[in-house]
């Protein structure tokens, strides 16, 4: 007979973003436990993190083992003992029979095993085996480590309760409701546990939670935000959404600082009117289910007042001193300790500056794009840095060329993020970028592993999405100065780029990096043809056959090419090869490929490269050597992987 | 709609009742209440303390000459420790909001991921922000190091922010419009104090002094705690509270001179250091003269 499982793991509030990462790696777990189950769901709220499973065996199968003993020539002794230390009878040992010899043996039955009492002893194990990405002990020093305290534990398969104890706390059928709208203590059984709580202002599931606030923002125009709605409702255990107002006098403010307080600050989506522009309104979501005498509204809406006043006094103080005011006192803020006197904002501006060519544009960005570090709003808000400088660099009179380029210049700051609109933008933040994984890889702060504190990983990804995708025109390897390390380490950011940002197969990317990749552009073009290439019916059996060269002449370590000497060549495939290999060189492999790849196939098919003449046998691997210089400009095909 | 000192006794009232001693403010200047020896110094080790109190938390660098609705140089918070943290903590702690008339059917709570962390000190925990209607009103803290030394009992730290806290029942929009008692307003008891202090912090502050001071009260504390014996048969007597006293100085000083200007940011990093070689090292002499206390209690 077959029964299901609930695990709820009940705690003090977990932090939103960390909650999908716990329930796939406890789904993971709990595979691993190698129990049988039909289907298994995972669901969280903040105070909990549930599994469900279906279809589980009350009782492992019995099954057997043989068990080995003393060679058939042992003495009585040894195998009377065996049989003893086993509780078998000796007469019923028999004798197996295996490549080594002849062994006494007897088969074991092994009775299986309660599925419960399996599970009672591994959960706790289990539990605290889910990762997080930073846990804390609360038992007591030496006690066990979790993401918050664990408060209550259900756990039932069947009818039974699986027994276990974790951190003091006892498995049980009673679980637990919203803090103030639920009870305390609720028993439950696997059949209406989703619904007890859901009774007790508990919504389990959250897509239901998600759908709800979904459902009750529908008549107002929020500015789509996913990754906020999923932090609210990983926030709460029974969302409802609710809208607010604010003064229209602050809309004066730019909307990249109101939506930022908004958002980051407060958790609240921004509502734009019918234009697309910033309407004076916003929505909260709740962790209860109504706000009868408009208590939280008000509350919430006096926050958003004294937070939207704070920076409006913020943006008015920093009007009064103008960034190109402001670019000694980055003398006094630190970049990177590190460097020591070169370690300032200062130093990183002038670096930056000296990148520049001469682009009197871009150069006067670089110079200010660091100095809303100096302002009031930027240190209050510092994930508004750069956009601030640009709003009041326009306030000030810049050029659009520089206040765009300021206000871009961290971009891109994630794969998916855009980079900067304009060439001047492009510029700075591939200057600021490449100062900062020069100067850190100078001190040795190096990612290794997971470890990247600096987010070089990210910096160097954006300096190649800007040059593949943007319109300046650097070769990559010029920009890292001859920096060994920094030229592996781009080599992999590159290859990164190609292949899981943009999708090329790992090997098309390798074929052709193979044949260069200081100019990302150009790489780029060439991918695209080799991803043209790779279908047509000629493409892979050459690939083999470059493959094949590339081998011959690694054997014989021939890699400077000699003068060749066509009077050697045999007429036949030999000769034919090298006339269609004049006819064709130059053109583009497209258009010659379907002419190429016969002739290759014939001359592996019918000549011998090893001539035992050593002067034929130099010739012919010279062929080979031009014939793969030639035809490698667009990538080594040596390095596709194919099917032959 | 309860005055300021009305939430401050209630709030007092309702955690002697469930057993925390009632402390006055601890009088050296600190920034935050996790500095007073009723923290710093009671998490250590494994005996069990409750106590709650009032600091003034002084913050130069915060100030803004009485002119800013919310921001103070010297605001009020209310600290509460549970060493050990019982298991209905945060029932408790909800529990004392509507103690001071808080409905909280009719509030929205949200418990936000906020480790605090205070480097100075060596110290820091796991917690929350507590957030209300979208205010945040406490901090919610279960220690994990103190002094760079991890706890034997892990202890709950509840920090109340009492002018937040009092604006938001009172429904006031600035802080010094709070109704402290009867017939006084929060700017009647404290604007001077704000606009006297920024004057004094931003202003007026001889920086060289400043320097001096900060020198004499590292120096009487390196001093001290070279002075400390572990193997004395008397080490109860020595007074370490009086050492950390003058780290407590030193930390308020250094907030002073920074909020002066006088610090860059490199110097920033050495100076914090240097106080908290001084804080770790009371913490890790505390910790040792704590033994020695319970080992000859267990002996009578």
């Amino acid at each position: 007979m077959s029964v299901p499982f609930l695990l709820e793991i009940g705690t003090e509030e977990i932090p939103d973003w960390m909650i999908p990462g716990a329930l796939s790696n406890l789904r993971l777990l709990f595979e691993k436990l190698e129990i049988p189950y039909e289907s298994v769901a995972l669901d969280a709220t903040p105070r909990r993190l549930v599994l469900r499973a279906e279809g589980l065996p009350e009782r492992q199968p019995d099954s057997e083992e043989r068990v080995v003993g003393p060679a058939k020539s042992a003495p009585a002794q040894a195998v009377a003992g065996f049989a003893r230390k086993h509780g078998v009878q000796p007469e019923n040992l028999v004798i197996e029979t295996t490549p080594k010899g002849q062994y006494y043996s007897f088969v074991k039955k092994i009775e299986g095993r309660w599925i419960k009492h399996i599970l009672a002893e591994r959960l706790p194990e289990l539990i605290l085996q889910i990762y997080f990405p930073k846990t804390m002990y609360w038992t007591g020093k030496g006690g066990p480590r979790f993401i918050r305290p664990i408060r209550w534990i259900v756990a039932l398969l069947g009818e039974d309760i699986v027994p276990f104890e974790l951190a003091g706390v006892r498995s049980g059928a009673i679980t637990s409701g919203h803090r103030r709208l639920g009870a305390r203590e609720i028993g439950v059984t696997i059949a209406d546990y989703e619904r007890r709580l859901g009774d007790n202002y508990v919504i389990l599931s959250a897509e239901q939670r998600r759908q709800k606030v979904a459902g009750e923002m529908a008549g107002v125009r929020v500015k789509p935000d996913p990754a906020l709605l999923e932090t609210l409702v990983y926030i709460t255990e029974f969302p409802t959404a609710i809208t607010g107002n604010f003064d229209t006098q602050f809309l004066e403010l730019p909307e990249e600082v109101l939506i930022t307080v908004m958002r980051h600050h407060q958790k609240y989506f921004s509502v734009e009117d019918a234009h697309g522009k910033l309407a004076p309104q916003f929505v909260a979501v709740m962790n209860i289910d109504a706000d009868r005498e408009g208590f939280v509204c008000r509350g919430n809406e006096r926050v958003l007042r004294a937070r939207f006043n704070d920076a409006r006094f913020f943006w008015e103080t920093d009007q009064k001193k103008k960034l190109a005011d402001r670019v000694e006192d980055l003398n006094a803020v630190t970049f990177l300790k590190d460097l020591n006197e070169r370690g300032s904002y200062g130093h990183k501006v002038a670096r930056m500056v000296s990148m520049l060519g001469g682009d009197p544009l871009a150069e006067r960005a670089a110079e200010l794009s660091k100095c809303d570090l100096t302002t009031e709003l930027v240190k209050e808000f510092t994930e508004l840095q750069g956009v601030v400088g640009g709003l009041y660099a326009r306030a000030q009179g810049e050029p659009e060329a520089v206040w765009r380029a300021i206000y871009d210049h961290y971009k891109p700051e994630s794969m998916e993020d855009s980079i900067p609109r304009n060439r001047e933008g492009q510029m700075v933040s591939i200057a600021d970028k490449i100062d900062t994984l020069r100067s850190c890889f100078r001190v040795g702060l190096v990612p290794t592993g997971s470890r990247d504190p600096y987010a070089l990983r990210r910096a160097a990804q954006g300096v190649v999405k800007i040059l593949v995708e943007g319109e300046v025109k650097i070769p990559v390897i010029e920009l890292l100065k001859n920096n060994e390390q920094l030229i592996a380490f781009f080599e992999d950011r590159v290859r990164f780029y190609f292949k899981d940002v943009r999708g090329f197969k790992y090997d098309d990317v390798n074929a052709a990096m193979a044949a260069g990749w200081s100019d990302l552009k150009d790489l780029e073009s060439r991918l695209v043809r080799i991803q043209r290439l790779r279908p047509t019916p000629d493409f892979e059996p050459l690939a083999a056959s470059f493959k094949r060269i590339r081998n011959i002449l690694e054997q014989a370590n021939f890699n400077q090419p000699i003068e060749f000497n066509p009077g050697l060549l045999e007429p036949g495939p030999e000769k034919d090869l090298y006339e269609e290999y004049l006819r064709i060189a130059g053109q583009p492999i497209e258009n010659v490929i379907s002419r190429l790849r016969p002739k290759v196939d014939l001359f592996f098919d019918k000549v011998l490269v090893n001539a035992p003449q050593p002067e034929v046998r130099q010739n012919r691997l010279m062929l080979l050597f031009e014939l793969r210089n030639e035809f490698s400009k667009v990538a080594d095909f040596s390095e596709i992987v194919t099917n032959s | 709609m309860p005055f300021f000192q009305e939430i401050i006794l209630n709030l007092k009232h309702y955690w002697a009742e469930r057993g925390c001693i009632i402390q006055e403010p601890y009088d050296v200047e600190v920034g935050a209440g996790t500095m007073v020896a009723e923290t710093f110094l009671r998490v250590l080790g494994p005996q069990p303390y409750r106590v709650a109190y009032v600091q003034p938390s002084r913050r130069p660098a915060d100030g803004r000459y009485g002119d800013n609705p919310n921001r103070l140089y010297k605001h009020s918070q209310l600290q509460v420790i549970l060493k050990p943290s019982p298991e209905d903590v945060i029932e408790q702690y909800l529990g004392s909001l509507e103690a001071i008339g808080i409905d909280l059917r009719h509030h929205d709570i949200k418990f936000e991921e906020d480790n605090w962390e205070a480097p100075t000190l060596g110290a820091w925990g796991i917690g929350w922000q507590v957030m209300l209607d979208g205010l945040e009103i406490s901090q919610f803290t279960y220690f994990q190091q103190c002094g760079g030394i991890d706890l034997d009992v892990v202890p709950a730290e509840l920090t109340y922010g009492l002018e937040r806290l009092t604006a938001f029942l009172q429904v006031k929009d600035s802080v010094y419009d709070i109704e402290w008692a009867p017939g006084f307003t929060y700017g009647d008891v404290r604007y001077l104090d704000e606009l006297q202090y920024s004057v004094y912090n931003f202003e007026m502050a001889d920086i060289p002094t400043l320097w001096k001071l900060f020198e004499l009260h590292e120096g009487e504390a390196a001093r001290l705690l070279r002075a400390y014996d572990p193997d004395a048969p008397d080490k109860m007597r020595f007074p370490l509270l009086p050492t950390y006293d003058q780290v407590l100085k030193c930390s308020n000083l250094f907030n002073t001179l920074d909020a002066r200007g006088a610090i860059s940011v490199t110097e920033r990093q050495v100076v914090m250091g240097r106080v908290r070689r001084l804080a770790v090292a009371v913490a890790a002499a505390w910790i040792d003269q704590q033994l020695a206390r319970s080992r000859a209690e267990a002996a009578q």
